[in-house]
């Protein structure tokens, strides 16, 4: 059996897949397809179950309904060694009473690989990291760590590569370094990598395709692009980036678009962009999709005034923090293209538009209301 | 020790992890300072008593006049103690050894449980490892006694099954042995559940990830992190043992299970003119012991792990 599970070959497929702890499930009736040799990232907050999921598919942890496949063959109920599965931990894990070639060499030693060593030595140069083979993890700084640990997981060649927010311990610099290193090694060997992050930028990045996660159920799958552009859920649109968000009641349609009325503000939004189709709507749309102006802009139609509460200038942008009349906090990026920069001071009446086409719809659950009425729309 | 010398040697080895040396001259004379209070108690109490014990076991009797010596070099002491008593030495080595490796037996299991398994019981366990130490060393000894009295509930349940050949388990080596086991267990577990407590966890885990079953994962990854622990254990509960005569005089017998602690004592208090003989044996036991140790660490001490 063991080696049986140990040669399957595929897409990891997990089923209905739920994990229910003493007090609380941690993942709900989770269905998820990754294929095979895809960048996909699992991103969420603490306690989404992200992590959960990510050791049942490993086999740290079992799952208490629901099935676990890799191709055709189930491995649900086999133990962590039985799969093709390797895992890079959060705090790496390497070994310390081993030598960086030792921890490489240890999954094809276990193997019974008759060239270990040398298959260690590949993989250390992947990583570049051969000169120091001979050394003990202690001796190492946390991004050379990092790869080591990274080398030991790829040297085997599984099926399923699992990244633990691999990069989580990093500053942030070497954070952006290792993000690049990730793809440019995953590329090169072509292995199904999974990567677990609370970090959406990270996830962005990354990934070919993000499911985003929250109370062990994913909320929105897909290119990272059209997360962005695109969320089907206010979880999604706050988490993924940041949204402008408003409760509307819809009241009709207008061409290709859903008319709704936000606090006495009539908004549109295309019919193919919105979950919602009558009633009440989140209307969304996002900071940098949004304009400012000094005066109501002419015949834009889709206007409202505001407040400034806030200007903070960064350098290539800067973002306005404003009131809109629903009492919600929205924020505004304006690129700084002009040598002369408008000068707002908080305080200010101003006018917001943004082309309609931007605009989504997403379902109203509490967490968007709450997310709507937020101090700082974030 | 082993600890200092190996971050020493890995220091020297790694310039870049020596710690930057501090302004010598004017702080050379303070660490002298703080060592003296130690240097004198050791000069006063061990190696004062060491030379003395040494010059006791070279001295001559006077000729008919026991209990009587004068100081002398007389290397055949060490010969006629060895040829006398050389049983003895291998009987307290194999006595130790064994209750050394028993020890190990029960103490990695339960360091193991109470370091990864026993959740919120951690602490009720620790403390009753350490809660045998509150009753006298003696008085736990002699207990054993009734525990495996001809008459007690053990050695009469085995008798009746016919499974004690001999009949008694007190005046055996099996009594000593048990009465070592249990006597030194604390010493075994202590350390060995440090080790284990301070291992990662994911450690374990990883090692299960990368293909190992439990049993390989607990011979390549396991032992290896308690390694720094087992080391002490073993030296802590097979030093002490060797020179153990305590449990040999309650629980043995007195002809069959003698160990040299127990020569020692019967050289020193109770035979007339023994007294070169007792230290000959005593300084023999302390080399004996020494050169055991250094080969053991010399071939399992691993430089600190962590």
């Amino acid at each position: 059996m063991a080696t049986n599970t140990r040669e399957a070959h595929g897409d990891l497929v997990l089923e209905n897949v739920t994990k229910e702890f003493a007090d609380f499930t941690a993942v709900d009736d989770l269905s998820l397809v990754v294929p095979r040799g895809s960048f996909f990232a699992l991103l969420g907050p603490s306690g989404c179950g992200k992590t959960t999921t990510l050791r049942m598919v490993a086999g740290l942890e079992q799952p208490t309904h629901g099935k676990v496949l890799i191709g055709q063959t189930d491995i649900t109920g086999t133990r962590p060694h039985e799969r093709p599965v390797n895992t890079v931990f959060q705090s790496y894990a390497l070994f310390p009473h081993l030598t960086i070639r030792e921890n490489v060499a240890f999954g094809p030693k276990r193997r019974k690989a008759a060239d270990a060593v040398r298959l260690a030595d590949d993989a250390l140069e992947l990583v570049q990291l051969s000169h120091l083979a001979g050394r003990k993890p202690v001796q190492l700084s946390g991004g050379q760590q990092q790869r080591v640990a990274l080398a030991r997981a790829v040297v085997n060649q599984p099926e399923v590569l699992l990244l633990d927010e691999p990069l989580g311990a990093l500053d942030l610099k070497l954070r952006r370094q290792m993000q690049v290193e990730l793809k440019r090694i995953q590329s090169e060997v072509g292995l199904t990598f999974i990567h677990v992050t609370h970090d959406q930028e990270e996830a962005m990045t990354m990934a070919d395709t993000v499911a985003v996660m929250n109370r062990g159920r994913i909320e929105q799958m897909g290119p990272p692009e059209r997360l962005y552009d695109l969320p089907q859920t206010a979880f999604v649109a706050n988490f993924v980036g940041q949204s402008n968000l408003g409760v509307g009641r819809i009241h009709g349609t207008d061409g290709d678009f859903i008319v709704a009325e936000v606090s006495d503000t009539k908004v549109r939004i295309p019919k193919q962009r919105s979950e919602i189709h009558d009633g009440e709507v989140m209307f969304g749309v996002r900071p940098e999709k949004v304009r400012i102006h000094e005066s109501q802009p002419v015949a834009t139609g889709n206007d409202v005034k505001a407040t400034v509460i806030d200007v903070s200038f960064t350098g290539v942008a800067t973002q306005y923090l404003v009131t809109v009349p629903s009492g919600a906090s929205w924020t505004v990026y304006e690129q700084n293209l002009d040598v002369e920069p408008i000068s707002l001071r908080p305080g200010d009446d101003v006018w917001l538009s943004w082309d309609p086409t931007h605009a989504f719809g997403v379902p109203v659950d509490e967490d968007g209301r709450k997310a709507a009425l937020a101090e700082d729309g974030a | 020790m082993t600890t200092a010398i190996a971050a020493s040697a890995r220091e020297a080895g790694d310039p870049q992890l020596t710690p930057p040396r501090r302004g010598g001259r004017r702080r050379g004379w303070m660490p002298y300072v703080l060592l003296l209070p130690g240097l004198l108690w050791l000069t006063l109490f061990f190696i004062v008593p060491l030379v003395q014990l040494g010059s006791a076991s070279l001295q001559s009797q006077w000729p008919g006049a026991p209990g009587y010596y004068y100081r002398d070099v007389n290397g055949a002491n060490y010969l006629d103690a060895l040829s006398a008593y050389g049983v003895h030495f291998l009987r307290s080595l194999a006595f130790a050894g064994m209750a050394t490796v028993l020890c190990f037996a029960i103490a990695f299991p339960l360091a193991y449980a109470m370091a990864f398994k026993a959740g919120r019981w951690r602490n009720v366990m620790l403390i009753l490892v350490v809660a045998p130490f509150f009753t006298s060393f003696i008085l736990r000894t002699i207990a054993w006694r009734q525990i495996l009295a001809d008459e007690g509930p053990l050695a009469r349940t085995l008798n009746a099954l016919h499974l004690l050949p001999g009949g008694h388990i007190t005046e055996t080596w099996v009594a000593v042995v048990a009465g070592l086991t249990y006597n030194f267990l604390p010493f075994m577990v202590l350390p060995i559940y440090t080790s284990l407590e301070r291992a990662d966890p994911r450690l374990l885990e990883a090692g299960r990830d990368l293909y190992a079953d439990r049993l390989t994962t607990l011979r390549t990854v396991t032992i290896p992190l308690a390694a720094p622990g087992i080391l002490a254990g073993t030296l802590l509960t097979f030093i002490p043992a060797a020179g153990d005569y305590v449990n040999a005089e309650l629980l043995g017998s007195d002809t069959s299970t003698k160990m040299v602690g127990n020569v020692i004592n019967s050289q020193f208090f109770t035979v007339l003119g023994g007294y070169p003989t007792a230290a000959a044996l005593s300084i023999s036991l302390m080399v004996l012991i020494l050169v055991l140790v250094l080969g053991y660490v010399r071939r399992f001490g691993t430089e600190e792990v962590l």
